[in-house]
């Protein structure tokens, strides 16, 4: 790898709880990918269910070292969220990318790579890619 | 023309009739959502009323970006970077005028309303506020209160229908019957355009 520099990932669920603890699961099953910085950014800033702008925000911020971060998120008014972020332009770190993949399979497949030093590009194609491993 | 003023007015009295109809919002949302749509939107407007007194924006273009930043903030479900995407874009389209036409608000709400079916990914009959908020668009250049009244109807027509987006999508047939909330609060929206023109 061409430098240190690791793609960070941002997990956004409705619930804080599944955020933190897929972001935990991501961690645990990458090996390496304690290095890899992962945030969560999960409920409403209150606690409750729900998607919070600021804590996405501060996630992505939180894990931006200038490699690019990937951003996975679970359904309705987290995805919309995401992309209105993205669409405002100044909201988010540059090269931050809406992830299409699988919440949970998609999050290990990101920390997984991502911990090898692959770019987010590689990044997003694997956890984009764990859409495809079926289960039957 | 409209100016600044107007558009503070439209969202204050917005903000009034979505806190007057939260309950109505929510109740509509029960059947079919996960039951928050008014007090969602409560926090919203709530955010965007104190957030206009406290910043002030001199321009429509300014009003109507400030309150769709603090509606994708502080919402916390899918109508707040919904309902935030369409007042931006209708802002930004407005650009920093300090006055604009009624033709101008209908062309930039227009946009607004692209950018939020490409945001959500919704078409006309897909049981959701834009339902409401195409009709409405199509005759703004004719009078307020025919957009109101288009917008009504739009929302009234959405009962039948079977929801292809959001939280409802999930029911399929069983979405059928209900009126949906989010083509309910644009119409709120929309009708507050009577109300702060004082036609």
């Amino acid at each position: 790898m061409s430098d240190e520099r690791l793609v960070g990932i941002v997990l956004v669920s409705h619930s804080a709880e599944v955020a933190s603890s897929v972001a935990a699961l991501a961690k645990g099953l990458a090996g390496g990918g304690s290095a890899v910085p992962v945030a969560a950014a999960g409920g409403t800033e209150s606690g409750g269910l729900g998607t919070s702008a600021e804590l996405i925000a501060a996630a992505a911020a939180a894990v931006d070292r200038g490699a690019g971060v990937a951003v996975l998120t679970d359904l309705g008014s987290a995805v919309l969220t995401v992309k209105a972020l993205l669409a405002e332009g100044d909201e988010l770190p540059e090269q931050t990318r809406l992830v299409d993949a699988p919440f949970v399979e998609g999050a290990v497949a990101a920390v997984v790579t991502a911990a090898t030093g692959a770019d987010l590009a590689a990044v997003e194609a694997a956890s984009t890619d764990a859409y495809t491993y079926r289960k039957v | 023309m409209l100016d600044a003023d107007f558009f503070r007015r439209w969202m204050t009295v917005t903000a009034a009739s979505v806190n007057r109809e939260a309950e109505r919002l929510t109740a509509l949302d029960s059947p079919i959502g996960d039951a928050d749509h008014g007090t969602n939107l409560q926090r919203g407007f709530t955010a965007v009323t104190a957030a206009l007194e406290k910043e002030a924006p001199d321009t429509p273009g300014g009003v109507l970006t400030l309150a769709g930043r603090q509606l994708i903030s502080t919402v916390g479900g899918a109508s707040g970077p919904l309902y935030g995407t369409l007042l931006r874009r209708t802002g930004k389209a407005l650009g920093d005028a300090a006055e604009v036409s009624a033709e101008q608000l209908a062309e930039a709400l227009r946009a607004g309303v692209d950018a939020v079916m490409t945001l959500g990914g919704a078409a006309p009959g897909d049981k959701t506020m834009i339902d409401a908020l195409v009709p409405a668009v199509d005759v703004l250049g004719d009078s307020f209160a025919a957009a109101r009244t288009a917008a009504e109807e739009g929302a009234v027509a959405t009962t039948p229908l079977l929801a292809r987006k959001g939280r409802a999508s999930y029911l399929g047939e069983r979405s059928i019957g209900h009126q949906d909330p989010g083509a309910t609060s644009a119409a709120l929206l929309v009708a507050g355009l009577v109300e702060a023109s004082g036609e």
